[in-house]
């Protein structure tokens, strides 16, 4: 059985995005593999505590795919952690843009991180962004 | 005597079945058995794949009237 280490960027506020974003996460950590996402731009505000913002569709699929049965994205996210022992980092630069703090974010997120980490960390392992 | 449960996922998409499956093989006891039901094809062939690269049984897969039966068994 191999298994890799997985990086996810997510930047994009758009369904689809987030929500390919959540299926390679929660796929990929709970088959074994070690994931680490990192929650930036439009995707970060999605993952504010209370939040009820739905993501918009960005062409007729994520039209469909919001009508029909899909996990949501963001619990796929929780499923990652949760089933896959995933790693899900808020970025501390839009986290000072948006003002928030590590309180104002749902529970299951991780502690803020900065690129130069999360570039180290990801070196020689599958890297994804969306 | 080994316990077969039955999780009912019809309706969901890929990957819902997959996930109510982990999330149903870590309640169960070594041993028993989960029988998934799905209508997703993809589930049908991704709860078999994960299941080979976890390590548990495949016991059976069997469609009827667009709904799968995908029977695993927990082996650790």
């Amino acid at each position: 059985m191999s298994t890799s280490k997985i990086f996810v960027m997510v930047v994009s506020g758009s369904l689809e995005r987030l929500q390919m974003a959540a299926m390679v996460a929660s796929v990929g950590a709970v088959s074994g593999n070690e994931v680490h996402v990192f929650l930036s731009m439009n995707a970060l505000q999605y993952f504010i505590k209370g939040s009820d913002m739905s993501a918009p569709a960005e062409g007729p699929f994520g039209e469909t795919m919001a009508q029909k049965n899909v996990p949501e994205f963001k619990t796929l996210f929780e499923n990652a952690v949760e089933l896959g022992d995933a790693k899900i980092s808020p970025c501390s630069m839009a986290m000072d843009v948006l003002d928030v703090s590590s309180e104002d974010l749902e529970a299951y997120l991780a502690e803020p991180l900065g690129l130069t980490k999360f570039l180290s960390d990801s070196a020689d392992s599958q890297v994804w962004s969306f | 005597m080994a316990e077969r449960k039955v999780i009912d996922a019809r309706g969901s998409f890929c990957p819902g079945p997959l996930m109510e499956l982990i999330a149903g093989i870590k309640l169960i006891e070594i041993g028993d058995e989960l029988e998934v039901l799905s209508s997703d094809k993809g589930s049908a062939s991704d709860i078999p794949e994960w299941i080979n690269k976890v390590g548990h049984e495949m016991v059976s897969t069997t469609e009827e009237d667009g709904v799968w039966h995908i029977v695993v068994r927990k082996t650790k």
